[in-house]
């Protein structure tokens, strides 16, 4: 005897205590604590606190021990997390020329003022896999230099200063805000900026991918990256000046895109720009690759229908919360739906074997 | 279920105030414009896009403490995202729930519209996945955008002819486009086409879509005719069936597979209609003397 | 009715406003029903139907024009401490209040685009009269017919025909509050 199908609530409840079961793993391992994730798994900590579009490591780090290491979930985690905090007021734009930088590379200077410092990198090791690292052993302590004292200058200011390089607007317009606005397409370059930066890493770096095997090609190089930390500043009204905050450690990528000039305006360079929360460098060039592919009608560029050029494109599919939502919600019954098509092309069988039977007789 | 406290930790109904505001004047103009879809700022919700955070966030702005809200599924209410968001609202706005479509005030729905007819004072809710009912024929929101703008409705009537041209009827069975009083042409949300002619309603309908930021309304009694062609007239659908539980002809069915030996049977998808009929003493074919 | 800046506002935001709303949602799903709200008072002439609005629908987002008559210095103080609206002039707002002679031109109000009807004006017309008497109404949200005691019915017919651009309407009264959205059809009897 057939009954409705009932105890979706029981069932729920038994899921996520099984969910809670699974998430500590042999509870005869010791448990993960927060600060070992927020110092051991720092750039999982910074990509989860760049595109859950909120600087806060601990916050991240609760959130990727929860997500089972799953760090789309943990973003989500953050997004949904970041939504219910109030809005107290705006920082001022952070300075990055004054960033204390750790890392700071240029690939098209050989030196420049600040020097070249390639920080705590990846680049340049062999991946091989190291079995030490299987066994615990001593911190290992790294060699210190001087720091240095004085603010490191922009690659791009120097050709900035012979006019090599496009000069970008400056502008004091508050930039629009694509978490308290609905998104309006064309968007400007401020709005194309917030979705590039809180933007899938992966969706991000497959479009910058994309324009370098030949979609929308921009001859990129990279101008500057620098890692490091930035002051906050708030101006605080009835004290009546900025004070700082905090800090924030940012990735910047600044690319320099070869640019062909036309009759009337000498050749010259233009940039693309990527500025991501923590160190995500990966992340912050394939930003700069794609800001200066979806920048081609402001520089009079030939929309050549590369995927990488297609704003409405490219916003409306970078942000992995809305993807992964609806991609996941297929899951969910749509036995009403399949009822309504089975029925259609039954009726539909119906009708054509009824016109086959009626044309062999 | 009685009324209870809601959780102190949350603000009434989870949304912050100026949220809240913000989703209200979108259904304001909603219902002012009928069938136009309202761009709004839509929210990150506890709950994935895609599952309902549109509807949610209308639900959201809609109820008041007094309010007794009902949420289905495919038409039951035990299913488990349904009974997820009701568990939400219970949560954070401490709101008397009902499984009775006749005793809720606001209902939120995924997929169908309830067999009882609805009355005044009721708000119903869809959750909307795509609200754009150009959207598969041109992706872009710049160019739909326009077109609704224009009123140039050409490409979708296209489509359906070149359906009939090739299936000899429109293949479309859910989510089938109407005119809403003679202007816009509105996604009614994937409801099978059966409940098309229910949204000419006396309860107010509101219509969510959370991941695509957008809001839209059919007031009360208003005109919402579903496209077709003179010589190709609409059809509401369903199985050609009488429901095996409370033997009901003319309810939208569900069709369940009971054996690996292709035994099926047929029952309501409105579960609470369902219910109802057999506790009034209907039965079906495959009624025990038992059941109810 | 006060004139301190500080009192009259919602005194369980959350809550009050709920309420608010879903009258401020009947009302405009079934123009010309009357609808009683409750929980602001402010400084004259604001009635409290039209400060109850106010608190429900209008923040820091919303541009406000005050018509003459409700441009009052106590005003202004009432709304900058509960609503902080910024106050503009007709063309920039998305809500203006006021009584309808002090409210015109009616066409100086945004009523949206092509591709954005909705970026239009809401009116807050303050009424000595409502009362379900005098213009007929017909079209969404209205099953047969309504009547409601509207100042005219040249300028509302004018704002129907624009459909699907134009303004939307409250009416205010003491503590009643009944809608005209720009689909409803008024005929004067």
């Amino acid at each position: 005897m057939y009954v409705a199908v009932k105890g979706g609530e029981r069932a729920i409840d038994a899921a996520h205590e099984w969910l809670a079961e699974e998430r500590r793993g042999d509870p005869k391992v010791p448990e993960l604590s927060l600060a070992q994730i927020r110092e051991q798994m720092s750039l999982a900590v910074n990509r989860v606190m760049a595109e859950g579009s909120l600087y806060d490591p601990d916050l991240a780090a609760l959130a990727i021990k929860q997500a089972r290491g799953d760090l789309i979930e943990a973003i989500f985690l953050i997004r949904a997390y970041r939504t219910t905090l109030p809005r107290i007021g705006h920082s001022r734009p952070v300075e990055t020329s004054d960033m204390r930088c750790d890392r700071r590379i240029s690939a098209t200077f050989k030196d420049a003022p600040g020097g070249q410092v390639l920080g705590p990198t990846f680049d340049y090791t062999h991946r091989l896999l190291d079995f030490e690292l299987a066994a615990e052993g001593a911190a290992p302590v790294a060699q210190t230099g001087e720091p240095q004292q004085a603010s490191t200058p922009r690659i791009t200011d120097f050709l900035n200063r012979d006019g090599l390089i496009q000069d970008e607007a400056h502008g004091d317009a508050t930039p629009p805000d694509m978490t308290r606005q609905p998104m309006e397409y064309p968007a400007d370059r401020p709005l194309r900026l917030q979705a590039l930066t809180r933007g899938d890493e992966g969706f991000v770096l497959g479009m910058a991918y994309s324009t370098q095997r030949g979609y929308g090609r921009n001859h990129p190089f990279v101008g500057e990256l620098r890692i490091g930390a930035v002051e906050v500043e708030m101006e605080i009204p009835e004290l009546g000046f900025d004070i700082c905050i905090g800090e924030v450690t940012l990735t910047e990528c600044e690319t320099v895109n070869q640019f062909m000039g036309s009759k009337t305006e000498p050749a010259q360079f233009t940039r693309g720009y990527g500025l991501v929360f923590g160190q995500t460098e990966r992340k912050a060039i394939s930003m700069a690759l794609v800001d200066r592919a979806l920048r081609w009608q402001e520089l009079g560029e030939e929309n050549v229908g590369a995927p990488a050029q297609d704003e409405e494109f490219v916003l409306a599919h970078s942000d992995n919360i809305q993807a992964t939502g609806f991609l996941e919600h297929i899951k969910l019954p749509h036995y009403v739906d399949f009822q309504s098509e089975l029925e259609l092309v039954r009726k539909m069988r119906r009708g054509a074997q009824g016109s086959m039977k009626e044309a062999a007789e | 279920m009685t009324a209870m406290q809601h959780d102190p930790a949350y603000n009434f109904a989870y949304l912050d105030e100026q949220t809240k505001r913000m989703i209200r004047r979108a259904l304001l103009k909603a219902l002012a414009i009928p069938g136009y879809q309202v761009p709004f700022a839509s929210r990150e919700m506890p709950m994935p896009y895609g599952w309902g955070t549109g509807g949610v966030q209308v639900t959201a702005a809609c109820l008041t403490p007094e309010d007794r809200l009902k949420v289905i599924d495919q038409g039951a209410d035990d299913t488990t995202n349904a009974v997820s968001i009701r568990k939400f609202f219970e949560r954070t706005a401490g709101v008397e729930t009902t499984e009775h479509t006749v005793q809720a005030s606001v209902i939120q729905t995924r997929h169908r519209i309830p067999e009882a007819p609805l009355t005044e004072g009721q708000i119903l809710v869809y959750q909307v996945p795509i609200p754009e009912p150009l959207r598969f024929l041109e992706p872009r929101e710049t160019e739909t955008r326009k077109m609704h703008a224009l009123e140039e409705y050409g490409l979708i009537y296209v489509k359906l002819y070149e359906d009939i041209a090739h299936n000899g009827a429109i293949s479309t069975a859910y989510a089938y486009p109407v005119k809403v009083e003679g202007r816009y042409v509105m996604d009614p949300s994937p409801i099978p086409k059966f409940d098309n002619p229910k949204l000419e309603s006396a309860a107010i309908q509101l219509f969510g879509a959370g991941r695509e930021q957008r809001i839209y309304a059919i007031p009360p009694y208003t005109q919402v005719v579903s496209l077709d062609f003179e010589d190709h007239p609409f059809e509401p659908s369903k199985a050609d069936h009488d429901c095996d539980l409370c033997g009901c002809g003319t309810s939208y069915l569900d069709e369940v597979i009971t054996d690996d030996a292709g035994g099926r049977m047929f029952v309501c998808s409105d579960t609470d209609f369902c219910a109802a009929r057999q506790a009034e003493g209907h039965r079906g074919r495959l009624s025990g003397e038992d059941a109810a | 009715m006060r004139d301190d800046a500080l009192s009259g506002g919602f005194a369980d935001t959350p809550v009050e406003a709920a309420r608010a709303f879903r009258a401020a949602l009947e009302a405009m799903a079934r123009p010309g029903s009357i609808h009683a709200v409750s929980g602001a008072a402010a400084p004259e002439p604001l009635s409290v139907a039209a400060a109850v609005l106010l608190l429900t629908l209008c923040d820091r987002e919303t541009p406000l024009y005050l018509a003459p008559g409700h441009d009052t210095e106590a005003l202004r103080n009432w709304l900058a401490f509960h609503v902080g609206a910024p106050l503009v002039g007709p063309r920039e707002a998305m809500f203006a209040i006021g009584g309808w002679d002090a409210l015109a031109p009616h066409d100086a109000y945004a009523i949206g685009t092509a591709e954005y009807p909705d970026r239009s004006v809401t009116l807050i017309v303050e009424r000595t009269e409502l009362s379900n008497a005098g213009t007929r109404l017909t079209g969404p949200g209205i099953e047969t017919e309504a009547h409601l005691s509207l100042p005219e019915t040249e300028a509302f017919q004018r704002n129907a025909r624009r459909f699907p651009l134009g303004w939307d309407c409250y009416f205010t009264c003491g503590d009643r509050l009944a809608a005209l959205p720009r689909t409803t059809r008024t005929e004067a009897l």
